[in-house]
């Protein structure tokens, strides 16, 4: 190992490994700097590849008692197509006749289409180090696949609308020991809790700026983190009961986000602190 | 008509009147579908998901759109909740109050509820200038006490703000710490001393 | 069962440019779980680089580098279609070697 690419490997480790802590105790712009800087590091490059190259071979492996892909999968484009998909998502479905987001439209392919039950596939929801989720590898091969499309949810069935406007409803619901909702931390431009920024999610800018990047790969938690993982943390964090996957809050919420983020470019999946 | 059959008719208006009530709620206020969206998680239970009335209008309205007269009750209403120290004495240790303010844990389902709830101050105020990890949410409390000086009124107010601070401001995003007893008497003293100590970091 | 490493390779004059993403836990054997019991320690200790067959990286790895670890490097007297292949090894005693051609 020569002198010069020791010196870059060490770099290397100490930007991946170490940075977040140098980070932590150092003011906000040069968190910023330092984040941006590890981003750049990456380049093209994003440990969410990870995710999406296991998510593409789960899709054309023939799995569970019908012993088939996910290739049939409609994703609100037709079967198979997943170009695109995720930016017009989440959608009404007229054969559950349901609006589903992402995640939950996955699970209807796993269980109609390879015969999985829903809890064996629900197992790991939310993966942790050894413990992977199939529904985030899945998740993040089909996001990957709408990278630079912009997001397009015309609300035509009235059950979109609904949903729109449940989440929008939610958005504001103050409830807890904490009084918290949402716009408590998302409602105003330019705050930040302690030294994280926080994007105001009931404007376009705002909104566009998060959702765009979500799904997205933490690197303080070097996992993958979906939107239903997301909006589960932010209520445990709000001191509220546990938000239920894929229920009518979530699915809600997602919808209100995405439409107020409508005409942003898809980037996802990102890379967070 | 029996007496049965006034019973029957009578939860059947009641029935009807519970079902209107929901889907009244779930269009612009969504109670209902919160309900049937969560489940419980060790001490975060479902009954965190009601309203009291307060967070009901503040969920309708934010200070800037809440109507005059509301203000006013909301304000009269979270006033009376406020109880002063039994002792008559507002301050206790600052270095107990740095490290409450400090302390975001405390009542996520995530955490022990053993352990004693934090305040979380910084998440959303400055405070010591030795602090840089500090939010923005809300305004900077640096040199609170050295600004006001220890008079009764500073104190009382600044207690009353974290006692409820819905009293203060109707529909302000901080806590009620005192009224949703997240912090007790004594944490509250202290978070006090921490304000308004000479000697505190946030007088320096 | 471990996942496979993304690694692109691309020539770049007379140097090639490997960039690598290894799935891994990285447990440093420090941290505690949820219940307070400490998480066995399980990291890549060596990983090791080679160009149709000759080595151009060594490097020993402990338990500071990150989850899912990212390496990039460089080195000199490769061509467009040598084939570079990565191998890392962990405390457990497994080993996962991946190959890519040079782009």
């Amino acid at each position: 190992m020569n002198t010069r690419f020791a010196a870059r490997l060490l770099y290397t480790m100490l930007a991946s490994g170490t940075l977040l802590l140098a980070g932590a105790v150092r003011a906000d712009t040069s968190t910023q700097d330092a984040i941006a800087e590890y981003r750049e590091m990456f380049g093209d490059d994003n440990p969410a590849e990870l995710w999406q190259a296991r998510g593409e071979a789960l899709w054309h492996e023939a799995r569970g008692p019908q012993k088939a892909n996910l290739e049939a999968c409609d994703l609100g484009l037709g079967p198979g197509v997943i170009a695109g998909a995720y930016a017009q998502l989440p959608r009404w479905f007229a054969d559950t006749g349901q609006v589903q987001d992402l995640e939950t439209r996955l699970v209807t392919c796993v269980t109609s289409l390879q015969g999985i039950p829903r809890d064996d596939f629900l197992k790991v929801k939310f993966g942790d180090g050894e413990k992977k989720s199939e529904l985030e590898a899945l998740t993040a091969y089909v996001v990957a696949a709408s990278r630079g499309k912009p997001l397009t949810l015309p609300l035509k069935h009235p059950a979109e609308q609904a949903a729109f406007d449940l989440g929008k409803a939610v958005f504001r619901y103050r409830a807890g020991p904490h009084d918290f909702a949402c716009a408590t931390c998302h409602g105003e431009p330019g705050k930040r809790i302690r030294l994280q920024e926080l994007p105001q999610l009931n404007t376009a800018l705002g909104a566009r700026e998060a959702y765009t990047h979500w799904p997205a790969y933490r690197i303080s938690q070097g996992e993958l983190r979906s939107m239903e993982w997301r909006l589960q943390d932010c209520f445990r964090q709000q001191r509220l009961p546990q938000l239920k996957f894929g229920s009518e809050v979530a699915i809600g919420l997602t919808m209100y986000l995405a439409k107020t983020a409508e005409g942003g470019v898809l980037a996802a999946p990102g890379i967070k602190r | 008509m029996t007496v049965s059959s006034v019973g029957v008719l009578l939860a059947a208006t009641l029935l009807a009147a519970s079902l209107q009530t929901v889907a009244e709620e779930d269009a612009p206020y969504p109670a209902a579908a919160m309900q049937r969206s969560f489940e419980a998680k060790k001490q975060a239970g479902m009954d965190r998901l009601t309203q009291d009335e307060v967070q009901a209008l503040c969920t309708r309205y934010t200070t800037a759109t809440l109507p005059p007269a509301e203000a006013e009750r909301v304000q009269k209403q979270s006033l009376s909740s406020v109880k002063p120290p039994a002792d008559g004495q507002y301050l206790g240790d600052f270095k107990r109050g740095e490290k409450i303010a400090q302390t975001g844990t405390g009542l996520q389902s995530s955490d022990d509820p053993t352990k004693p709830n934090g305040g979380n101050c910084y998440a959303c105020h400055q405070l010591a200038a030795s602090e840089l990890a500090y939010g923005t949410l809300g305004p900077s409390l640096q040199h609170y006490g050295k600004l006001r000086g220890q008079t009764p009124a500073a104190l009382e107010a600044a207690w009353r703000k974290l006692y409820n601070s819905q009293a203060d401001v109707p529909c302000s995003n901080m806590p009620r710490f005192g009224h949703q007893k997240i912090l007790d008497e004594q944490q509250l003293k202290d978070l006090m001393a921490l304000l308004f100590d000479p000697n505190s970091p946030v007088n320096q | 069962m471990s996942d496979p490493m993304r690694i692109r390779a691309v020539a770049n004059g007379d140097k090639v440019e490997v960039k690598i993403l290894m799935s891994h836990v990285m447990e440093t054997g420090q941290r505690k779980d949820a219940d307070g019991a400490v998480v066995p320690a399980h990291y890549i200790v060596k990983v090791v680089g080679t160009c149709n067959g000759r080595e151009v990286l060594s490097a020993d790895w402990g338990p500071s580098v990150s989850k899912n670890p990212y390496l990039s490097f460089r080195f000199k007297g490769g061509a467009k279609g040598d084939k570079v292949k990565i191998t890392w090894t962990d405390t457990a005693g497994e080993q996962r070697s991946d190959e890519v051609s040079v782009g």
